[in-house]
């Protein structure tokens, strides 16, 4: 496992050929760190290199690490209930970059307090641009095949 | 009002003072939970926790949260300001119920002069604690910013306060961080806090995997203190287990149960409760009185049941946890005469290493694991200074592997009731309750 600052080079395999690579990040105001570390396991299980930017990443670094490295994907993953608030000024600004318009951008965890209704938060997360939400109960299966998907060879 | 003051008398009684973690948006909310932790049938703490805005010093956002009555996850001291954090205490904080600030922050200076304007003087917290698992802030910048809040709480000493700091380093990560580098941690915040001026302070320590780990790690955290903070009035606070909670309400009050007689047979005085709600969602009010009488009865009925010292507790006995954490302390204090300084140093060196640490000034080589025995255990000491892991492979680590270790008290704990019902495929849920939120701030699992 590892974790790697932006700015560093994207990473490389053993036999120098770039892997696929996906960036793991916090939201701003999220402290947490046990998902993030869970989530880049899980990915580099998949096959991917992983990106992992860490808790309480501002809006314009997790858009400077997305231009740098231009991953597969972008996952993000909050668990503090401010997911949903600050899930939105984060697409929107990675979004109105061109070079990350088509990028896959996948959010999961405890998105909001406890009082909201879950489907209506994922409905608006999905509008605002997001490919992908997933809800802190459901199991990890869902998120492997949509992994799986993704090492298909870009098109 | 004087905290440390507080915890002391009560101790004196034979009382363990309970505290919860509570913190809400709005100040009649956040008075009315107050008014019920002290009205609670316990000797209870009060606690404000503030919000995720406000740790991250978002002052924009906590703004545009209260203007527009957004629910937080904690309370924004520094928006709402000084008067209305002095007109919310207002004969609920006294001399039999002190009130804590529990913020998270990284950079806390704003948030201590706020609360010292108001009032209040008791918050907790740390420049590695505070800096490390939460976010990015560079030690650098956590720092200054540490000291400028200790000058901001030790100059209300002219004015007669008495302000208290508690260490955080006790609780690093929530889980998965073998004892001696919290012990280690914690001492070394509380030694750059005296070198601050501040003369009450208490020390952390969280609840582990093993409960005879744990008393050898209070007990070595106690003898530290007895050695090298002579001149400070110093008390330990227990955490009750930080990481993934157990599902079943009877799990999750067996664990707070275990987390109290810990308490208790260590001789420490205070501990932080954990409820029936924490696998799930932040708690209620209700649920948080619940935690601090069923945790006052089970501290009476141990007290009441006495007996010796437990192995491993007392101060002249030599522990496995004590070796490492006088070594890392030695390691840092020889660095320099700065104590603040010296431990910025010794991580940015790798003499501290925090395992599964994402920040970018920790070296990130450690790796620990929990051991058959149920202790935690190092797999790679990275560059600290600790004797080097015999037999164990360093196996690459799975996901699956890491939330077999993440859910392992929340198993223990549940199994009784599940009898092995359980799904055994991990959910992500599993792996996000870990704590590390922030020392108080807001979510379920958070310090």
């Amino acid at each position: 496992m590892r974790s790697a600052s932006p700015g560093g080079r994207v990473p490389r395999t053993a036999t120098g050929v770039a892997s696929p690579t996906i960036v793991v990040s916090s939201l701003k105001s999220d402290a947490h760190t046990w998902n993030l570390v869970f989530l880049q396991l899980l990915i580099e299980e998949a096959g991917f290199e992983v990106v992992n930017l860490g808790p309480c990443v501002p809006t314009d670094l997790l858009v400077s690490a997305s231009l740098e490295l231009l991953p597969r994907a972008i996952v993000l993953s909050s668990v503090n209930g401010h997911g949903y608030h600050d899930a939105l000024p984060a697409i929107a600004a990675l979004r109105a970059r061109p070079a990350l318009a088509g990028t896959p951008v996948i959010i999961g965890g405890k998105l909001g307090v406890g009082a909201e209704d879950r489907s209506a938060l994922a409905e608006h997360l999905l509008a605002s641009g997001f490919d992908a939400v997933y809800d802190d109960t459901q199991e990890t299966g869902g998120f492997r095949e949509l992994l799986a998907a993704m090492t298909a060879p870009p098109s | 009002m004087s905290f440390g003051e507080a915890v002391r008398r009560a101790h004196r009684a034979g009382r363990l003072v309970v505290q919860p973690r509570m913190g809400m948006a709005d100040p009649a909310r956040m008075r009315a939970a107050l008014v019920a932790t002290k009205a609670a049938n316990a000797h209870s703490a009060g606690t404000i926790t503030l919000d995720s805005y406000t740790r991250i010093g978002d002052w924009e956002a906590a703004r545009r949260a209260v203007h527009e009555g957004l629910d937080l996850n904690g309370y924004p001291i520094v928006t709402h300001g000084a008067e209305t954090l002095r007109l919310m205490l207002a004969g609920v904080a006294d001399p039999d119920f002190p009130v804590q600030v529990r913020h998270g922050s990284a950079q806390p200076s704003r948030i201590v002069e706020t609360m010292c304007r108001g009032g209040l003087y008791a918050t907790e917290g740390g420049p590695v604690s505070y800096c490390l698992p939460y976010g990015r802030t560079r030690l650098d910048a956590a720092l200054p910013d540490w000291m400028r809040a200790c000058r901001t709480l030790a100059a209300s000493q002219e004015s007669g306060a008495r302000p208290h700091l508690e260490t955080f380093g006790g609780c690093l990560m929530g889980q998965l961080c073998p004892p001696g580098l919290l012990v280690a941690i914690s001492v070394l915040e509380a030694l750059f806090f005296r070198s601050m001026g501040l003369r009450s302070l208490s020390v952390s320590y969280a609840q582990q995997t093993s409960p005879e780990q744990d008393r050898e790690a209070i007990g070595a955290l106690r003898r530290l203190c007895g050695e090298l903070l002579p001149d400070v009035d110093w008390h330990v606070v227990v955490y009750a287990y930080m990481g993934v909670y157990p599902r079943t309400a009877s799990g999750a009050r067996e664990l707070l149960a275990a987390a109290t007689r810990l308490a208790v047979d260590t001789g420490s005085e205070r501990l932080i409760v954990k409820t029936v709600a924490e696998a799930y969602r932040i708690p209620t009010i209700a649920e948080n009185v619940d935690a601090l009488e069923m945790a006052a009865s089970v501290a009476e009925d141990h007290t009441a049941r006495g007996g010796p010292m437990p192995v491993g507790v007392r101060p002249d006995q030599d522990s496995e946890v004590y070796g490492e954490a006088s070594a890392l302390i030695d390691a840092v204090l020889n660095l320099g005469p700065h104590p603040g300084r010296a431990l910025v140093a010794a991580v940015k060196r790798g003499l501290l290493d925090i395992p599964y640490c994402l920040h970018p000034d920790n070296a990130g080589r450690a790796r620990s694991y929990i051991g058959a025995d149920g202790r935690l255990r190092w797999s790679d000491v990275g560059a600290m200074p600790l004797p080097r892991p015999v037999g164990v492979g360093r196996a690459a680590l799975t996901a699956a592997g890491l939330v077999a270790a993440l859910s392992h008290v929340q198993r223990a704990f549940d199994a009784p009731v599940l009898q092995g019902a359980r799904s055994s495929r991990p959910t992500i849920e599993q792996a996000s309750q870990g704590a590390g939120g922030g020392g108080g701030a807001g979510s379920s699992s958070s310090g």
